[in-house]
């Protein structure tokens, strides 16, 4: 029989990495996520499977230690929301150039500054664009229901691995805090210092045996046509996950006249908005990215030449609607709808944006 | 005739960018000895800092993760955690470790990390071109001091051997000096020590080795080792701050 649990989006998290094989969570308090530590410590998962769980003094620690973790070819992971986020931005971007696999959960909440505990979507910029200094991209992965936290933990490792590069998990307040049943089916064991030593002998500081160079994980290189050949293979493997990894769900998508384009918790509500406008006779379709890098402009550009508009709806001013238009390529009209400092839409209002737009 | 030393087996063929006069390379000849003499080459990871050791991978050949500026702590932390098994150590200058890495130096002291921590103090900022660091001395000047340090202006330097000593954590605090042959020898014996406890896991060891600029100072290698032991020794005194042999413990 299946294993079924009601839970928060936080909880999937934390019970994510402990059945996901994670070797080590590092992380700091912050709401609206804090449940991801705390559940941690309640199972107290270093007497059973082995997994380091600390709570550092920051999350430039927490995020340094991911660093430190992550070079010893251990899985390794952080969670936190959006101005935790920023503190770790120079860590995530040290990651980055140190090739190192890892994964970052942001629940994120309304900002700018300290900003407000409620939840919001303003950190796609900061996600998708790189967030710390230098050409350089996460995976990012956008959770729409509590399975989704859990599921995408597992997701996330296999991708950092896959092309050791940090992945990053950007789900907010809302996915964070609500419960809903997680159907518990996927488990691995930790990998044992034999396995990681044949997975990543290359690259992997655990200790430099005779029969090896000793190996290094380090971001540096002063000599610029060494760093310029650094850069141009990352930006090879950021093509290869572009050619691979795009992942995006439609809803009623195949004779939308108009698409509604949302992420994470406002594809949810966009998707009741898709069922109000079709029991009125209206063509609308919802295209939800999963991932929102690598984003799928390809099949919204595709969209673009069946559709008459684009409704983008988001919890921020307006920050993937720049991409959707980039797709887009000015064939039709996008308009963005959001709502900022916490605040969220309602399935009616994004229908009654929606009806302007095509009125207009 | 009977050998009586030779060159370390990890110290790579590597030249040291070193300037002529720095105790860097006194420093990671003497971490490369009591690693090998220790046996632990395949049991050792290093962490770097950013500054003028950024590179001290390339000089002793153990794995080694170069941290961010001042997080070699937090790294190092993660890395003992996962491999308690292991030899983990950090080297670190005195802006590393206490003007931007306060945080993180200080916390892993208090958490009691299994971790040694070689903390070289020159009591300026080398490879960026010789600015005033937390520890620069009153009066000293550097390229963000130029009349020199006063305390109205910049506060004053401060000792964070002793600082950390007072946590519960650290097992061990030492200051010490490589400008002798008697003071590379003592300096050796405490790096032993730092790396024993780590293997023991008695908490976390504090090594500092006050050094000598010689470039940042403006001083000759010789006028350098002079200054520092007429104005640095009498104000960052060598010596055990917290003793570290088991017995203590």
């Amino acid at each position: 029989m299946q294993e079924v649990k009601l839970i928060k989006g936080n909880e999937a998290v934390a019970l994510g990495a402990i059945r996901s094989g994670c070797d080590g969570y590092f992380g700091y308090p912050i709401t609206p996520q804090s449940e991801v530590l705390e559940t941690l410590m309640e199972l107290r998962p270093w007497e059973t499977t082995g997994m380091v769980v600390l709570q550092a003094e920051s999350e430039v620690a927490s995020i340094n230690m991911v660093y430190g973790g992550a070079a010893c070819g251990k899985r390794v992971m952080t969670s936190s929301s959006s101005p935790g986020i920023s503190l770790m931005a120079e860590g995530i971007s040290y990651l980055a150039g140190a090739e190192l696999p890892c994964l970052i959960v942001n629940v994120q909440r309304g900002g700018p500054g300290l900003g407000t505990i409620q939840p919001s979507q303003a950190d796609y910029f900061q996600a998708v664009k790189g967030c710390g200094h230098g050409d350089y991209n996460m995976i990012v992965l956008a959770p729409a229901s509590v399975q989704e936290m859990y599921d995408f933990v597992f997701d996330g490792f296999d991708l950092a691995f896959k092309y050791r590069v940090p992945v990053m998990m950007l789900s907010d307040g809302i996915i964070g805090q609500m419960m809903e049943k997680v159907v518990m089916s996927r488990s691995r064991a930790r990998w044992t210092a034999e396995e990681i030593k044949q997975m990543s002998d290359s690259w992997a500081t655990v200790g430099k045996p005779q029969t090896r160079a000793r190996n290094i994980c380090s971001s540096l290189e002063l000599d610029s046509q060494i760093m310029e050949q650094r850069n141009l293979a990352l930006q090879a493997r950021y093509e290869e996950i572009k050619k691979n990894e795009v992942r995006f769900e439609e809803i009623e998508i195949d004779d939308a006249e108009y698409v509604i384009v949302a992420f994470g918790s406002s594809a949810r509500i966009a998707s009741e908005a898709v069922s109000l406008a079709r029991a009125e006779g209206l063509k609308v379709g919802l295209l939800r990215p999963i991932t929102l890098w690598p984003f799928p402009s390809a099949r919204i550009a595709e969209l673009a030449g069946q559709a008459k508009g684009f409704l983008v709806a988001e919890l921020n001013a307006g920050q993937m609607v720049e991409d959707i238009r980039l797709a887009v390529d000015g064939r039709v009209p996008v308009i963005h709808f959001g709502r900022m400092g916490g605040m969220i839409y309602s399935p009616d209002e994004i229908l009654k944006a929606l009806k302007e737009q095509s009125n207009g | 005739m009977d050998k009586v030393y030779s060159r370390s087996a990890l110290l790579t063929d590597n030249v040291m960018h070193y300037c002529p006069g720095c105790s860097h390379g006194t420093i990671h000849k003497l971490v490369a000895e009591v690693i090998e003499e220790m046996g632990l080459q395949a049991d050792t990871i290093g962490v770097s800092p950013v500054g003028c050791s950024v590179f001290a991978y390339n000089y002793i050949d153990i794995d080694w993760i170069q941290a961010a500026h001042g997080r070699a702590c937090a790294v190092a932390t993660a890395v003992k955690r996962l491999t308690p098994e292991k030899m983990v150590f950090t080297y670190q200058g005195d802006g590393d470790l206490s003007a931007i890495g306060t945080a993180e130096t200080i916390h892993a002291c208090n958490r009691g990390e299994n971790i040694a921590v070689i903390y070289v103090n020159n009591a300026i900022y080398g490879m960026t071109g010789g600015q005033m660091a937390p520890t620069t001395l009153l009066g000293m000047k550097t390229a963000t001091s130029p009349q020199g340090r006063e305390a109205a202006i910049h506060g004053y330097p401060y000792k964070i051997a002793e600082m950390v000593s007072h946590l519960d954590g650290v097992c061990y605090v030492t200051r010490q000096s490589v400008q002798s042959p008697a003071a590379v020898r003592k300096a050796k014996k405490a790096i032993r020590q730092a790396f024993e406890n780590s293997m023991a896991g008695r908490g976390l060891s504090f090594v500092e080795i006050v050094s000598s600029c010689n470039s940042g100072w403006k001083l000759s290698p010789v006028e350098a080792n002079r200054w520092m032991e007429e104005s640095m020794f009498p104000f960052y005194k060598l010596g055990d701050i917290k003793a570290g042999t088991p017995a203590a413990i």
